[in-house]
């Protein structure tokens, strides 16, 4: 079977016909895989939907239990149609899976979804998963992206909460993900005091600490009054809301693999940049690839061009599938 | 990679060992020790980025205090120099800087690099792949700057690259490409010296003129040691400013006790001549004399003397837009000498003939200052005007004869001179600013106490049928209005640009300014000096707000009580509100 009728890019997202299904898919469709829960992977209203137990779980979370008419747990290899179907974790987020589809006389398809290998407190690590055809994204696939170290990010952090000790530092981070991320990194660094969330935040969070994620105290950052402790961890959106001002004189923060570049700080009014990312790097994107060294490399979404030029010059065949929906502004 | 052999041997033997020599050996008794940090590049560029950031005032000082405060000399010497735009080192170009990009990686990876990070030093900084390894101090890196030549230059900035992290090898270029780009004014910066100890600005001011980066005599009088010696002739001393006033401010005072002159709108400059070395100084300690070499070649006398710097033009005096174009030039050419020739106005004396005046009444140092012989006719020596009552000088203010006249100054005749802003010897009484009415186009979010409210503000004038933004306005309405405003802007937004909204075009704030110069810069093609929101008009449909041209009048008729600019149409805040 020709690599293209395995798996091609639609309008919906990207479609398996000999499974019958997509992946990621942007709009209603009968069937999906879904890799993760972030918002523009994971969408509601799909017939049926495979993912991991987490992943399903956090998609309950999010849209309510009837985010879909049928569900299932990803567990173990699995037959969908004519195809094997088996998740692997990718280490982005909690539940963030690979998908790996196989099927009789065609190629080994791995779609890594989101992926991130550097270690995560709140998710299980990345995992190689060999294949012929490797599809990737690349939302940070461009060589100026190598993100340091998240808990020298935090100590930065840390050092600013002692230098502005009378200051609210609201750190911008995304729900699902990122916010129990600097949790836990604050905690690793022995931060133990009070961090107060964002009410968006508050379930999903509760959900990892059920997951066995320690998250230590935790409160609301609902009412003025209520608000002692100097860390208050918040979804970006919330920073243009009138949410923000019962803050007196607040650092806005924001954890994202985009502080890297200062242009794009200031576009969003950020005082304190931390460059702390949930997705590959340049660095460990080239290194999968060298490492997998797949016949072809599909490139999902971020920035192609530049995989493709460096896929080209280390002889690795590539093509972008310029899929659209998939958001890179909330990392 | 060979290591120019301008790096000096500390760079080679790494490791720190540097740093505990350069710590300044044990502390004396009873005083303060701060931690002394070792990694200097590191705590730089730590220093470089959260100031960039930083937009409030008071936070940008807390920050450049408590670095000073933790590192050793000499690197917080040249830190701050560097801050400060007085390090002056060969400056690494733009185009050496891409030839090393070019070298080292793909052209077309580079160039989606640079095209996404927008900034050339950044994108090297951050495309650039070594092994961080060991530590440089700032020293270091201003040590090899001054000493590597033209040609060995590139290889000496690959073999600093190639050991530091990607922040300090951001730092180390923005050093070398000597643009530093923070917003820190040298007078914030030394501010940030005075919180550190006892010596107040005013007093690091006066010595600071002749004395040379890293500073370490600075550095040990604030923590303690002895008043640095001033060497240098012609040094800046701290310049005595005034305060706002108002009539109703000034009928609880004597006239009698006081003094009146002109206001004139050109720069406030410190003229110094001292044993054959002339300066001239902004009001702030700036050395602008590069810009006036001709009033520098007239400044035949022996003092220091505070004036007005105007340009004249035709025999009178010109505008602040011709004084503008003499401002910021490093040097100045022939004809602009010959078109807008410099003059100096006097109106105090604080050192004449060897002699400091400081002390003496302000009446006695003006009997000097009138028998004073200057000897050239583009200074002269700005004359009190006379009145008896309040309302007499509210008449002479009300029509003044220039129309560089930007008000009246009010002076004690018993005042010493002393330099800040004391409360009371020294009043300013402006003319009433003008105004024209806008209709609010964008806004930006605040920061700081602002978080959170939309507080800056872009507004337009109209243009047949179309808005053109003509300034930007962000204080002048009190907090209650901020509240009302932020709510406007979050009912009436029609688009977002990150922290920038863009705002359906039907609010119109009446905006007070200063002037309003011509700008080729702004696409209106003014600028307005000192804009802020006087009013806002709730009640004014936006279609009512003023044209472009009434504020292309306003550029031709400096003085709005002359008659022919009334009569052009010119409208003034103090006239409208008789209306």
């Amino acid at each position: 079977m020709r690599a293209d009728d395995f798996l091609h890019p639609t309008d919906a997202g990207l479609y398996c016909p000999p499974g019958d299904f997509f992946i990621d898919p942007v709009r209603p469709v009968p069937r999906a895989l879904i890799t993760h829960g972030h918002g523009d992977h994971a969408r509601s209203g799909h017939g049926a939907v495979m993912a991991t137990r987490e992943t399903l779980e956090i998609m309950a979370i999010r849209y309510g239990e009837d985010f879909t008419a049928a569900r299932q747990v990803a567990d173990g290899p699995t037959r969908v149609g004519d195809v094997e179907v088996s998740f692997h974790p990718a280490g982005h987020i909690l539940g963030s899976a690979q998908i790996r589809l196989a099927c009789d006389n065609g190629p080994v398809i791995t779609v890594s979804g989101d992926y991130c290998r550097t270690p995560n407190p709140v998710c299980a690590p990345w995992e190689p998963v060999p294949c012929d055809i490797f599809v990737t994204e690349a939302t940070f696939g461009l060589p100026v992206f190598k993100h340091p170290d998240p808990s020298a990010e935090t100590q930065k952090l840390l050092a600013s909460m002692a230098e502005f000790p009378d200051r609210p530092h609201l750190v911008g981070a995304y729900a699902l993900g990122k916010a129990q991320r600097v949790i836990a990194l604050l905690r690793q660094a022995g931060y133990d005091a009070p961090i107060h969330l964002h009410g968006s935040a508050q379930r999903l969070s509760d959900y990892h600490v059920a997951e066995g994620i320690p998250l230590g105290d935790l409160r609301p950052a609902t009412t003025p009054k209520q608000i002692e402790g100097q860390v208050v961890i918040a979804p970006p959106s919330a920073f243009a809301s009138p949410w923000v001002q019962r803050f007196r004189d607040p650092v806005i923060c924001f954890a994202s693999g985009w502080m890297a570049v200062r242009a794009r700080a200031r576009q969003r009014g950020v005082e304190l940049p931390l460059v702390i990312s949930d997705h590959v790097d340049w660095s460990q994107l080239t290194q999968t690839l060298s490492e997998l060294r797949p016949s072809e490399v599909w490139v999902t979404h971020g920035a192609e061009e530049a995989l493709v030029r460096w896929c080209e010059l280390n002889q690795l065949r590539a093509r972008p599938l310029r899929l659209v929906g998939y958001e890179d502004e909330a990392e | 990679m060979q290591v120019s052999p301008g790096l000096p041997s500390a760079w080679k033997t790494v490791r720190g060992t540097v740093f505990s020599e350069a710590g300044g050996g044990s502390p004396e008794p009873g005083r303060r020790q701060p931690p002394v940090q070792r990694c200097c590049m590191k705590a730089f560029a730590a220093l470089l980025e959260r100031l960039a950031f930083t937009p409030a005032r008071n936070a940008k000082l807390q920050i450049l205090q408590h670095y000073l405060e933790r590192t050793p000399d000499p690197d917080r010497g040249y830190a701050f120099a560097a801050l400060t735009g007085d390090l002056k080192l060969r400056a690494v170009t733009p185009s050496l800087l891409r030839g090393l990009a070019v070298e080292r990686f793909d052209e077309v990876l580079f160039a989606l690099s640079y095209d996404f990070v927008g900034d050339l030093a950044e994108t090297i900084a951050l495309i650039w792949d070594g092994e961080p390894q060991g530590e440089l101090s700032i020293a270091e890196a201003v040590h090899l700057l001054e000493t590597t030549g033209k040609a060995g230059l590139p290889a000496a900035i690959v073999g600093v690259l190639d050991r530091l992290g990607p922040s300090e090898r951001l730092a180390f270029l923005k050093l070398a490409t000597g643009n530093l780009r923070i917003g820190l004014s040298a007078r914030l910066a030394r501010t940030a010296l005075a919180q550190m100890g006892a010596p107040t600005l005013d007093e690091i001011e006066e010595v600071w003129h002749g004395l040379k980066p890293p500073y370490p005599e600075v550095f040990a009088w604030v923590e303690g040691g002895p008043r640095p010696d001033r060497a240098a002739l012609a040094p800046f001393r701290p310049v005595m400013l005034s305060t706002p006033t108002d009539l109703e401010e000034l009928r609880a005072l004597d006239p009698a006790d006081h003094v009146a002159e002109w206001k004139w709108d050109g720069i406030r400059v410190q003229a110094v001549s001292d044993g054959g070395v002339r300066r001239l100084y902004s009001r702030t300690g700036e050395d602008i004399s590069g810009a006036f070499p001709d009033l520098i070649a007239a400044m035949t006398w022996e003092g220091t003397v505070d004036g007005e710097l105007l340009v004249r033009s035709q025999g009178s005096v010109a505008t602040f837009n011709d004084l503008q174009q003499r401002l910021n030039r490093k040097t100045v050419s022939r004809a602009l000498l010959q078109s807008h020739p410099a003059g100096l106005r006097v109106y105090d004396l604080l050192i004449w003939n060897g002699e400091d005046l400081r002390p003496q009444p302000l009446m006695d140092r003006r009997a000097v200052l009138e028998a004073a012989d200057f000897g050239s006719d583009r200074i002269d020596v700005s004359p009190l005007l006379s009145f008896d009552t309040w309302d007499d000088l509210a008449a002479l203010r009300a029509d003044p004869p220039d129309p560089v006249i930007e008000g009246v100054m009010i002076k004690r005749r018993d005042a010493p001179y002393t330099g800040g802003r004391p409360r009371g010897p020294w009043f300013k009484w402006k003319r009433d600013p003008r105004v024209v009415d806008a209709v609010l186009m964008y806004a930006q979010r605040g920061h700081g106490k602002r978080s959170g409210y939309y507080s800056d503000f872009t507004f337009g004038l109209w243009q047949e049928d179309t808005l053109v933004p003509v300034g930007k306005a962000y204080f002048g309405f009190t907090d209650e209005e901020l509240r009302e405003l932020d709510r406007f802007v979050r009912n009436n937004t029609t688009e977002r640009f990150g922290p920038v909204r863009a705002v359906a075009p039907k609010l119109v704030v009446e905006v007070a300014f200063e002037g309003v110069n011509r700008s080729a810069r702004h696409r209106s093609g003014v600028a307005l000096r000192f804009p802020r929101v006087s009013r806002i008009r709730w009640d004014k449909p936006a279609v009512e707000a003023d044209r472009l041209d009434t504020l292309e009048a306003m550029i031709d008729a400096p003085n709005v009580f002359d008659a022919e600019a009334a009569r052009a149409g010119v409208r003034h805040g103090r006239t409208r509100r008789r209306e």
